[in-house]
């Protein structure tokens, strides 16, 4: 009776796993045959994809950098700034997403604000702590050896804030990539598009094609910035 | 006659203590002198040092430099005038030793070959050569290679006087013996008038040639090491000088 039991597990297993195998040839034989007939649309989602990316990061960087310093410099502001953006972060990404559609419509551009708003906060609060971390003594240093306030915010502060404000930036770039992937829900294009297809057709090629994409786009994006931090930033690498 | 350094009465108490960690000190410090500044823990030794480069603005009193009450001069040019050197030593550690070096020649937009030429000489007078130290960042020196290019930086425009805090706190006592060395034959070479704090009264009563011993914020004595070995002004300057004694004594027995 046991035996039967174990047997029958195996030929269920057997079954399973052979189902399986030729699951994934078919799928396999999808995914390449997608790219073969469908490879110019896959291009001109990533790259939607990756201008969206890049179309909401520089503004986040812009509005970020600025504000964590005028947070370091007045301290006074530090406390409300950094809780507005970060009960802006809170709210999850398709609900900013939502909200933003009665205000900005549909399209690339309310998308677009609604990753800002997401991509602030990392670039923000490392923005602060970078700029906060610096030593009292080497500020004072560079104080004593006659640098203007000016001069020691953009020789000594901002430089060597700079590591953590790359990190940050680079948080805030993963992040962006894959909550793009939600932009298209209101039309802005991109990976998402291929996604929300695919779930719509009961596709699973597509969904593979659309998620491995976003992935991958979102580890290159983390190695990009990791390259270009050790070109930078010369004297943390040796 | 025109001091290099002096206070007038000068206090600084700070926000909410209830003492004044400088307490109404008057001195004045002749120009090529070699002040040693020497005092416990807290007694207000980088306090008095800080009111000469105004990082801290006396509440009480005044400060001339040859003549001239800093109050009224322009905060910028007057650091640019003093060389400064603390204990944590600060480097930057995003510059080279070299850019490290050159930091005051650039404010002062010096030409590119004068700078040059004035980081070489001052590596070479800090016993580090040049090609080899110029293009290393802070993080690949020795603590004591780290002193020595501080002080490089301090001394790159040349100051007419140099504060310096305790500049060899962290370093191992032959090293520091020999920088000890340096930094006399530095001084006698130049110039210079500087004052330098220490809590070491072997260290203050080799390099001073006067010492000034605070406690709680005055000036106790400020005299010759001879004066201050010969006749102490208090029990608490005798103490010092007994511990020295004691120290000696210690090493003499196994002579
Ligand atoms: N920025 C500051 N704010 C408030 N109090 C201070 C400040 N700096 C120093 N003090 C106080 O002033 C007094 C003198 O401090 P100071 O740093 O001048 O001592 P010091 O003689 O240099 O001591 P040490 O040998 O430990 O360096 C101390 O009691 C210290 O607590
Ligand atoms: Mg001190």
């Amino acid at each position: 009776m046991r035996n039967l039991v174990i047997l029958r597990l195996c030929g269920y297993n057997k079954t399973v796993s052979d189902s399986m195998w030729k699951g994934c040839v078919a799928m396999y034989q999808q995914i390449a045959e997608y790219f073969q007939t469908s490879s110019e649309r896959w291009f001109s989602m990533l790259a939607g994809h990756i201008g969206l990316s890049a179309g909401a990061l520089l503004p986040a960087i812009v509005i970020a950098v600025p504000a964590g310093f005028l947070c370091v410099r007045y301290a006074r502001l530090n406390r409300p700034v950094t809780a507005l953006f970060g009960t802006l972060r809170i709210i999850p990404s398709l609900a900013v997403l939502l909200l933003m559609l009665p205000v900005l419509g549909t399209g690339a551009l309310p998308a677009m604000a609604a990753l800002v708003l997401l991509a602030i906060p990392p670039i923000l609060a490392n923005t602060i702590a970078g700029l906060n971390g610096v030593p009292d003594f080497m500020l004072e240093t560079a104080v004593s050896l006659g640098m203007t306030q000016e001069q020691v915010w953009w020789k000594i502060r901002f430089p060597l804030a700079l590591p953590l404000i790359f990190a940050g930036v680079k948080t805030a770039a993963v992040e962006i990539i894959a909550s793009a992937t939600l932009a298209a829900r209101i039309g802005a294009g991109g990976l998402g598009d291929l996604i929300f297809t695919g779930i719509g057709l009961f596709r699973t090629d597509l969904l593979l094609i659309g998620g491995g994409s976003v992935a991958v786009l979102s580890l290159l994006a983390g190695l990009l910035f990791g390259l270009l931090e050790k070109m930078c930033i010369r004297y943390k690498t040796i | 006659m025109v001091h290099a350094i002096e206070f007038r009465d000068v206090t600084k108490t700070f926000k909410g203590a209830g003492y004044s960690a400088v307490d109404h000190v008057s001195f004045t410090v002749e120009e090529g002198e070699f002040i040693t500044i020497l005092g416990s823990s807290g007694c207000g030794k980088t306090t008095l040092l800080k009111m000469i480069n105004r990082l801290y603005e006396p509440d009480d009193g005044k400060v001339l430099l040859s003549g001239t009450d800093i109050s009224s001069v322009d905060v910028v040019s007057l650091r640019r005038r003093i060389g400064y050197v603390i204990q944590q030593i600060g480097l930057f550690p995003h510059l080279t030793v070299g850019e490290n070096i050159a930091t005051l020649p650039k404010l002062l937009k010096w030409e590119k070959e004068k700078t040059a030429a004035r980081v070489d000489e001052l590596l070479i007078m800090a016993g580090l050569a040049p090609d080899e130290f110029r293009n290393r960042y802070p993080s690949q020196l020795s603590g004591g290679q780290q002193q020595r290019v501080g002080l490089a930086r301090a001394l790159a425009a040349d100051p007419g006087i140099m504060l310096l805090d305790e500049p060899f706190g962290a370093i191992d006592s032959i090293t520091r013996t020999k920088l000890q060395d340096e930094l006399l034959a530095l001084h006698g070479g130049m110039k210079k008038t500087f004052l330098f704090v220490t809590h070491d009264i072997e260290e203050a009563l080799k390099l001073g040639t006067r010492v000034m011993i605070m406690n709680g914020g005055k000036v106790i004595q400020y005299d010759t090491p001879e004066q201050i070995i010969r006749n102490p002004a208090d029990a608490f300057v005798r103490s010092l000088v007994e511990a020295a004694r004691a120290k000696e004594q210690f090493w003499e027995r196994f002579v």
